[in-house]
């Protein structure tokens, strides 16, 4: 079947199979930041955004994508770097393998919430899993980079 | 300093947070062969007939292999050093599968799909055996799980298959059982550590072609590249000469890819068809067919005085290798060696295993590596002792507790000459509040909240048997290119081992180019593991980049007429003090490349006759709910001392993780077979790894001392720190309930199930 | 490994009823159960273009559109503030906000899973299932039906005078629950759901002849324990039989007090 989309701003129209996945679209697409981590919906590694909201890309059917805006980290390239470069200065991305998928689903957090708690950071990422960090040096990461935000938004 | 015990960015930060192609299946390439196996149902079978017509007629499938394709020779996937103690056990495919999940058959074809549909097609006709799934009837049990006259035990570790025994020993010193019996209080229970998967991001992959050569190249993510090669070498039975190893970044280790869990089969795929081929695991493979942590029973017996005085301490472990064997006579040494010592001037101790053979899948090496169940046993008996005493368990620890200057009998007779353990205790007691918070404190509304601790130790490197190197070479302009076959797992060995260079060659840290882990180019490395890669392979990096200073003031010396010994390198230049001559490193590298027949380039080799441990204390506090035995961790702090901290940064993110890792393992995580031998937890929605809102709060801090035999004073950090969470946890645990938790995880169910007991007791 | 040979986007819930006859054909959800079986699908269908992902308010109900996903639940205010916050307590564990923008409420119903929060939750309110084919019908008999070809087109929620709890106990956070606990008061009377017994969600309506103790407290254990003598748990990897049944106690008697506190402040306890 056809499907047509928008990927990271890139009109795209493809004849794909019923049962091809979202992600392994996006992998066959060039967007390697998307990885798999699991086969049960449960780490997070796979997230990109459908019309803005993070989603499982691993959970959703290429097809179901027709029509939608598909965001991946290297459609947002500028912000990795801007909000990464926290991460890194804390030594938190650590192996990388789940940086991309926690990184997409902290700019959705910041783009709903600019201001949020520990425990709303916390329970908003809790789907995506890191097994490196312990997750203490994310959130200093991420705090850094609000207070970053706000300083710079004065 | 520059750059050693600063908080130097990874050099490979910015291209990871930006999502990259830098991880295996992002640069495998595009046309390899999909390979995947087929995989026993059956924990103990013997494969009387498989039937492959209808699957290799699925078009777009290239090739079949059964146990009848391959070589039959044994070997072991334990990346150790030669002579491996793990024993020659396995096949690539073997007519004798031994644990559900074993590979039966290695399916390669164009697309996921083909061999997808090829797989269901196989049709094999298994004799089922009755299986060993309780380690505890495993010795001596009539059904063996190797029968086989072709195993072989290359080194003395007390190994018999016909008794089902992988390794078997005992050590100690003094007459435990007089001592024992002269102790006013014998703490003596059984410990029981369960098995866990390392769980990290990125499954098992590895890829491979032919290179121009001929050659068989393995691209894999992996920690032990040239251990790779020689488990490949021995497994298809082709030379070493024919095989490269590399590796891409790796999505995490710990200790799963120390074991050549994926290498081999797209390894015999492609040096049988000649094609590039990749295998990439899924996480149900990844969950049941790999390398978990060794599942122990720890039997500890802790003799003591009434004062406080511990005189005995007296262990039996039990190990539950699996169907195969690796890493299965080694790491239960660490159950004891890396617990008892941290206990100083004892009358004596005994030290007595047993590892054995089971019906389920192999065990490996897990960050810790046995030393982590021993010390949540003797850690555990030692809390226990504390209440038993009605001592404070700090107090205990401070009469007891191995000091700078011990020696540590139980650890090799080696001494501790960096020990910063008492200021370690000090300060978490500090930091947490011990004081105001031991033992408890019962909130009112149903909930108490109670503090519990542990010490921790590990090694530096397997002592007289690790072996590092490094090659740094001069380049163009006076820049440098650093070598060596460690292999950076995420841990950000290439960034540290190049503050180390920089740090020493007095330059930027950006005019170090890593290469690391290429058994082609790189100088021999036994490999990331066994804590290893900062102490020894950091130390063959100093000793390098000194021989390499000497190396360039020889080649200045003619040029500025002075002799060698008179000459001062700064980083920039060469030059003579007293003459004032000098030549800058970049006219050096300009005119080593024109006319010149010396090579500016040093390889050092190093090992170390001591593995100095790195010591640490965990305090927590929790929240307990005596209704439904549920509890948060409200505040775990953690004093490490891993002797100087070459990357503050890392050092303190590794603790972090370890320690979250260790509150896993402490709370929800445990492989859980049928009684058929399936294991349950086959995936993320059934093994549960810790998230973010499941950690609490991890407070770090770092109490160096000075490691006179390490790279600028280091010892070694990562695998200490996932020693405490579960003797700490199980602590803070009995002091909010009175019930001590000795089978991990300490689950609600457990804790309520404990207190219910004690309510029909009193 | 899931295969699907067709893929429809149904242009009416006729279309999707019809192609639903046929035994290897299936309606998706959110995708996220069905994507980890083995199933051979001939035409999975999909309903995400029929407008059914929007929670609509009316004076007496709320009706709530098959593919409306447990993150809007979670979100919706009014919802929340009729139910105190339970529904979105009922959602907020359900492993990550990336999951929860996917998951939907027709699938997690329809499902009828043992373990499901969502059930559990709306099984405690006044809730009607909408079936295409078979038409309104209470949500508590819709839990007892054989699975069958019908199409589950939305949930209504009866607006009634109501105070509701949601209380669940998990081994890590975002764990599936080992006990499921939703209490409720209207109509004149109490009830209670447990689900994850492991089995599926059962509703106790529970007699306000046995609550005849003076205090709270006192009826909470006399509620607890009816609540506990009316309900099987059983054993699985999560946990034992005997534990379940602790907790169906513990938690019946936790969230049978919230529910009272809510009725004497009135308040909204979320």
């Amino acid at each position: 079947m056809i499907l047509s989309l928008t990927l990271n701003g890139k009109q795209i129209q493809e004849d794909v199979s019923s049962d091809l996945l979202l992600i392994d679209f996006l992998r066959a697409h060039g967007c390697y930041s998307v990885k798999r981590g699991c086969e049960t919906s449960n780490c997070g590694l796979c997230t990109v955004f459908m019309n803005d909201k993070p989603i499982l890309s691993c959970s959703v059917l290429a097809l179901r994508a027709d029509g939608s805006r598909i965001d991946t980290l290297e459609g947002l390239q500028k912000e990795a770097a801007e909000f990464g470069a926290f991460i890194a200065d804390q030594g938190a991305e650590q192996c990388g393998f789940c940086n991309p998928g926690t990184i997409m689903n902290a700019i959705a957090l910041f783009r709903e919430n600019p201001d949020p708690s520990d425990d709303e950071i916390k329970e908003y990422l809790a789907g995506n899993l890191c097994r490196c960090s312990g997750y203490e040096g994310q959130l200093r990461g991420m705090k850094a980079f609000l207070q970053y935000k706000k300083e710079a938004s004065k | 300093m520059r750059y050693i015990n600063q908080p130097i960015r990874k050099k490979d930060a910015m291209e990871l947070v930006q999502g990259k192609p830098l991880f295996l299946d992002d640069l495998a390439r595009p046309d390899s062969l999909i390979v995947k196996l087929l995989r026993s149902p059956h924990a103990n079978a013997m494969i009387e007939d498989i039937k492959l017509d209808t699957a290799l007629k699925v078009p777009g499938i290239e090739a079949i292999y059964t146990y009848k394709d391959v070589p039959t020779n044994r070997f072991t996937l334990a990346g150790q050093t030669y002579p491996e103690p793990s024993p020659y056990d396995r096949q690539i495919l073997d007519q004798h599968v031994r644990f559900v999940g074993d590979p039966v058959a290695i399916v390669a074809g164009e697309t996921e799909e083909a061999v997808n549909k090829a797989l269901k097609l196989i049709k094999v006709n298994y004799q089922v055996l009755p299986a060993i799934l309780d380690f505890h009837t495993a010795k001596d049990n009539e059904i063996l799980v190797h029968p086989e006259e072709n195993w072989r035990s290359l080194a003395p570790v007390g190994a018999d298959n016909k008794r089902n025994l992988c390794a078997s020993d005992t050590d100690g010193q003094g007459d435990i059982d007089n001592v024992l019996s002269e102790c006013d209080i014998v703490i003596d229970h059984v410990y029981h550590t369960k098995a866990n998967q390392q769980a990290m991001m990125e499954p098992f992959g590895t890829a491979c072609y032919i290179d121009a050569y001929g050659r068989l190249n393995v691209f894999s993510s992996t920690q032990i590249v040239f251990h790779a090669r020689r488990i490949i070498s021995n497994a298809l039975g082709i030379p070493k000469s024919k095989i490269r190893v590399t590796k891409p970044r790796i999505g995490g280790g710990f200790g799963a890819k120390q074991t050549a869990v994926s290498e081999i089969y797209p390894a015999f795929v492609t040096w049988m068809t000649k094609k590039p081929s990749k295998i990439i695991f899924t996480r149900e493979e990844s969950q049941i067919a790999s390398s978990p942590r060794h599942e122990m029973e720890v039997h500890v017996k802790v003799g003591a005085m009434k004062n406080g005085k511990i005189r005995g301490i007296d262990i039996y472990t039990l190990s539950n290798t699996g169907a195969y064997g690796e890493h299965g006579p080694t790491t239960v040494g660490l159950s004891g060696h890396k617990s008892i010592p941290l206990y100083r001037d004892l009358d004596a101790y005994r030290f007595t295993y047993d590892v054995v053979y089971t019906n389920v899948m192999s065990a490996g090496a897990y960050r810790g590596y046995g030393a982590t169940q021993g010390i949540f046993a003797v850690e555990s008996a030692v809390n226990e002792l504390a209440m038993k005493l009605q001592m404070d368990p700090v107090k205990l620890r401070e009469l007891n507790m191995v000091r700078e200057g011990d020696t540590m009998p139980a650890y090799y007779g080696e001494t501790a000459n960096s020990c910063a353990l008492d200021r370690c205790l000090n300060r978490a007691k500090e930091m947490i509040g011990w004081d105001e918070k031991f033992p408890c404190k019962d909130l009112g509304n149903g909930k108490v909240r109670s503090v519990g601790m542990s010490l921790a130790m590990q090694g530096s490197g397997i002592s007289g048997v690790d072996v590092g190197s490094a090659t740094i070479k001069m380049n163009d302009d006076g820049i440098y290119t650093l070598l060596f076959g460690a292999a950076d797992m995420g841990t950000g060995c290439d960034t540290t081992l190049a503050q180390i260079a920089a740090e020493c060659l007095c330059c930027d840290l950006d005019d170090i180019t890593v290469l690391g882990a290429d058994t082609d180019s790189s100088p021999y490395d036994s490999g990331s593991y066994a804590s290893s890669t900062a102490y020894v392979t950091g130390k063959a990096v100093e000793l390098a980049c000194t021989k390499l200073i000497q190396q360039l003031k020889e080649y200045a010396a003619p040029i500025l007429e002075s002799d060698c010994e008179t000459l001062e390198f700064d980083g920039k230049q060469i030059y003579n003090p007293t003459t004032n001559a000098s030549i800058s490193l970049v006219d050096i590298a300009t005119s080593s490349m024109c006319g010149n027949s010396k090579a500016l380039e040093v390889t050092v080799s190093h090992s170390s006759e001591v593995s100095p441990p790195p010591f640490m204390v965990g305090m927590v506090e929790i929240e307990l709910d005596k209704e439904t035995g549920a509890f948060d961790i409200l505040d775990y702090v953690a004093v490490v001392d891993s002797g100087t901290p070459l990357n503050p940064n890392l050092v303190r993110v590794q603790t972090e993780g370890g320690l979250a890792q260790g509150i896993g393992m402490a709370m929800t995580e445990e492989l859980q077979y049928s009684d058929k031998g399936m294991l349950r937890n086959n995936s993320f929605m059934q093994y549960k790894i810790p998230s973010r809102l499941d950690v609490g709060k991890i407070r770090v801090e770092l109490e160096s001392s000075y490691e006179q035999t390490g790279p600028f004073g280091a010892k070694s950090i990562g695998e200490i720190v996932i020693n405490t969470p579960s003797p700490a946890l199980a602590h803070a645990v009995a002091n909010a309930t009175g019930v001590w938790v000795r089978e991990l995880p300490i689950t609600s169910e457990k804790i309520i199930m404990g207190m219910l007991e004690q309510e029909k007791l009193s | 490994m899931l295969t699907i040979k067709n893929y429809v986007k149904a242009k009416s819930l006729a279309e999707a009823y019809e192609l639903n006859q046929k035994r290897t054909n299936r309606i998706l959800g959110g995708m996220l159960w069905m994507k980890m079986s083995n199933a051979s699908i001939q035409t999975a269908i999909d309903l995400s273009g029929l407008g059914l992902d929007t929670i609509e308010e009316t004076e007496d109900t709320f009706s709530i559109g098959c593919m409306v996903s447990l993150r809007q639940l979670e979100e919706h205010h009014a919802l929340n503030t009729y139910t105190s916050g339970a529904i979105a307590e009922s959602v907020k564990s359900i492993v990550g906000v990336q999951f929860r923008n996917l998951a939907t409420v027709g699938g997690s119903i329809f499902g009828r899973f043992g373990f499901s929060d969502i059930l559990t939750m709306f099984l405690a309110l006044d809730t009607q299932v909408e079936l295409y084919h078979g038409g309104i019908i209470p949500l508590s008999e819709f839990v007892t039906m054989p699975r069958d070809n019908d199409i589950l087109v939305r949930l209504i929620v009866k607006k009634v005078s109501l105070t509701s709890s949601y209380l669940s106990h998990r081994k890590s956070k975002t764990d599936f629950p080992v006990i499921a606990c939703a209490v409720s008061y209207f109509n004149g009377s109490y009830r209670a759901v447990i689900g994850a017994r492991p089995q599926r969600a059962v509703l106790i309506e529970v007699p306000n002849e046995i609550l005849t103790a003076d205090t709270k407290e006192k009826n909470a254990e006399l509620f607890a324990d009816y609540v506990a003598s009316q309900v099987t748990t059983g054993s699985n990897m999560r946990a034992s039989a005997e534990y379940r049944l602790h907790l169906t106690k513990v938690l019946s008697k936790r969230g049978y007090l919230q529910v009272v506190q809510l009725q004497q402040t009135g308040g909204n306890m979320a």
